[in-house]
């Protein structure tokens, strides 16, 4: 008997009998709601808890706001998307700036060494985000890959306020996840990496970004 | 358990000296006490709300054992789920098959290195010995766990592994192994590793990772991780390898939102952390990143046994958060490793005598004071002190109480004349006149005796106790002259009345 085979077959004749499933009641997490306003509040207290940045900016200055903070970071270059709307907008705005525009137009294999210690930050959107938790939730695609949020040292995030949802249950509810079909890699993200190995010290920045900057636009 | 076994892996006969050292070591005690403290603080902060920790609890543990309940149907549906999306999915019976399969994966790669995520089952299996005795460096990429493999040791908390170490000699190790500067600065010393395991991650062929969740219902694997090098070991090397138990499975993908939020909660005191990653295939056509080639290896390693067993199955329940030992009384004063397995602290006590085998764990159930902290804080409400009792009694059964017990090792420490004295003590217990007579009959032999031949006798109970000097006559005894003595006093009070 194969392996699975066996397993299986020990866990179907239970020695003490078939189990019953108790009832679930998930509305300690469904009762959680918020109204805009406390959303937001909320989302960006978590996020700054964690050592993250959120700037609150509007639909017609976030490019500026943008402009300066790249420049207050000191940052050379810029990786952007090329069809998602936040990247279509960054690279036009940026376009006769002094921050140099990069794309993850090739596999990862043609050019690991410079994505790895070339890039100075990555600017990319989010498929929705989660007050309770202040996270970021991501599908990463061929427009905006995985290695894009992790690698760079600072990762610029643009959320819609409207973008915001109560918790990561009513995300996967609501976005029906399991209709939809899950990606290769789903990614929440809150905050930058981070780590307290070193005797409950906290560090960031030890394997991913050091920065995570939010631009809630309203 | 596995081949090879480390110095820290060999329990029997040496719990006693090791706890001994531990306990007697100022540093790993001020270490230890120093971060539980801390670590206590900051989970009752996470949950500002007894009503809602409750509430969630009450979810969270239906759910884990929702999920058990239908546990080889659930097992199914994820292989059958996770072969559709293109992820191979292995099956092993113990720690030694699943490294096989692992080298095998690797040899079929031509594979040289391999990057490692944190896994506690891959320390179970002693995965990196496997690997590096087959010619495969085996790098561990969290920063905990990168400590600890550079000092050749093993993790000493199941989420924080170098726990036991400060930041000096966390400083000095590195020093020493990679030529950093010695420095107390644990920013400097953090981006000194994140620049020596980057040109790792650049390079490695595999990377393996151990898996948080597997959800059935959508063929996924969930991660829980704070510093990225989970991300990075699972998205830049060719191959992904996720290695699990087969307890790991849950049913829905809503069924992750709770477990995740008591998981960080009741670990570290974090509201979430800061990557949850959730991986259900290979790298699909036209994406630019990712492995092209993902596998998922199902370790059963005992598990199947402890699942016979109504009462025993709850242990399964367990979400890998660790509360229990920053709890527990006792892990804080002698630190992971004076236990001697792999999962230290309250749920190795109730893990590993199935994992290892009750005669080889044998003196892990009884490392506990059975003050119940370790069960009021578990997220998944496992019974924590109620299965120790169990495995105690496991441990010392012989009687037909438990005959087709699933425990392997059972009544390894039953010994000589211990069952027969026991017997005749309830005995004695359950007879008035054989009670009392017992009783005036030791009362006066026990005076007899030399204090050092009891001492003896008590072994290690009395190395730091004074023997209890037995009065000279029974508390039965005591009572009935004293009714005496009061019975002649009223007399005389009624006669000097009289006058």
């Amino acid at each position: 008997m194969s392996a699975r085979d066996a397993i299986l077959n020990r866990l179907r004749h239970r020695r003490d009998g078939a189990l019953t499933a108790p009832v679930s009641d998930f509305s300690v997490v469904t009762e959680k709601q918020w109204s805009d306003s406390e959303k937001l509040d909320l989302f960006q207290q978590k996020i700054e808890s964690v050592h993250g940045e959120v700037h609150r900016v509007s639909k017609d200055n976030w490019l500026e706001k943008l402009k300066e903070l790249l420049a207050e970071k000191q940052v050379k270059n810029l990786l952007t998307p090329l069809k998602a709307q936040v990247g279509v907008d960054t690279r036009e705005a940026l376009a006769d700036g002094d921050v140099e525009l990069l794309a993850y137009d090739q596999p990862i294999e043609g050019w690991k060494a410079e994505l790895f210690s070339g890039v100075d930050a990555a600017i990319t959107d989010v498929r929705s985000a989660i007050a309770e938790t202040g996270t970021l939730v991501l599908w990463p695609d061929n427009d905006q890959p995985r290695l894009m949020t992790l690698v760079p040292p600072i990762h610029f995030a643009v959320v819609d306020a409207s973008q915001l949802k109560n918790t990561f249950h009513e995300v996967i509810m609501s976005e029906d996840w399991v209709s939809v079909g899950m990606p290769t890699n789903a990614l929440l993200i809150s905050g930058p990496s981070k780590t307290a190995d070193i005797e409950q010290t906290l560090a960031y920045g030890v394997h991913g970004p050091k920065e995570l900057v939010v631009l809630v636009r309203q | 358990m596995g081949h090879n076994a480390s110095p820290q892996q060999n329990g029997v006969g040496e719990f006693h000296p090791r706890v001994h050292d531990a306990i007697t070591n100022p540093q790993i005690r001020a270490n230890f006490r120093k971060a539980m403290d801390g670590l206590m603080e900051k989970r009752q902060q996470a949950f500002p709300s007894d009503e809602e920790l409750e509430r969630t609890r009450e979810l969270a543990a239906a759910i884990r054992l929702r999920a058990l309940s239908k546990l080889p149907e659930l097992l199914e549906k994820l292989e059958a789920n996770l072969i559709a999306q293109g992820v191979k999915v292995h099956w092993a019976e113990n720690g030694d098959e699943a490294c096989k399969i692992i080298l095998d994966i690797c040899n079929g790669k031509n594979a040289k290195s391999v990057i490692k995520g944190k896994s506690m089952v891959s320390e179970e299996m002693e995965l990196n010995h496997y690997l590096e005795e087959h010619g495969i460096e085996a790098l561990e990429s969290d920063l905990g766990e990168y400590i600890v493999q550079l000092a050749e040791e093993t993790p000493s908390h199941i989420i924080m592994p170098a726990i036991h170490k400060n930041t000096e000699q966390i400083s000095d190790l590195l020093h020493e192994k990679t030529g950093t500067q010695k420095s107390r600065d644990v920013e400097y010393l953090t981006a000194e590793a994140r620049q020596q395991l980057r040109e790792r991650f650049e390079k490695a062929d595999v990377g393996v990772s151990g898996v948080n969740f597997a959800v059935a219902e959508t063929g996924t694997l969930c991660l829980v991780e704070n510093e990225g090098n989970g991300r990075l070991t699972t998205t830049v090397p060719p191959v992904h390898i996720a290695v699990t138990g087969i307890e790991k499975v849950v049913e829905n993908l809503e069924d992750v939102a709770p477990l995740l939020s008591l998981l960080t909660r009741s670990a570290t005191g974090q509201h979430i952390t800061t990557y949850f990653n959730m991986i259900s295939s290979p790298r699909k056509e036209g994406e630019l990143d990712g492995p092209e080639e993902v596998h998922l290896v199902l370790v059963d390693g005992g598990r199947s046994n402890i699942y016979q067993d109504d009462e025993l199955l709850d242990t399964l329940r367990c979400i890998r958060c660790g509360a229990c030992m920053n709890h527990c009384p006792v892990y804080t004063r002698i630190g992971g490793h004076a236990y001697g397995y792999t999962y230290p602290g309250p749920i190795g006590k109730i893990l590993m005598p199935h994992l290892a085998g009750l005669d080889d764990a044998k003196d892990l159930p009884s490392a506990s004071s059975l003050c119940g902290a370790c069960g009021e804080v578990c997220p998944v409400k496992i019974p924590i002190p109620k299965l120790l009792v169990r495995l105690r009694e496991e441990s010392v059964a012989g009687d037909h109480r438990h005959d087709n017990s699933v425990v392997k090792g059972r009544g390894a420490k039953r010994k000589g004349m211990e069952p027969l004295i026991w017997k005749g003590w309830a005995k004695m217990h359950k007879h008035g006149g054989l009670y009392r007579s017992g009783t005036g009959l030791a009362t006066v032999l026990w005076g007899l005796l030399p204090d050092a031949l009891l001492s003896k006798g008590m072994g290690a109970w009395m190395s730091c106790r004074t023997m209890p000097k037995l009065a000279k006559t029974t508390l039965h005894q005591q009572m009935k002259t004293r009714q005496q003595v009061q019975a002649s006093d009223n007399n005389q009070r009624e006669n000097a009345g009289d006058l």
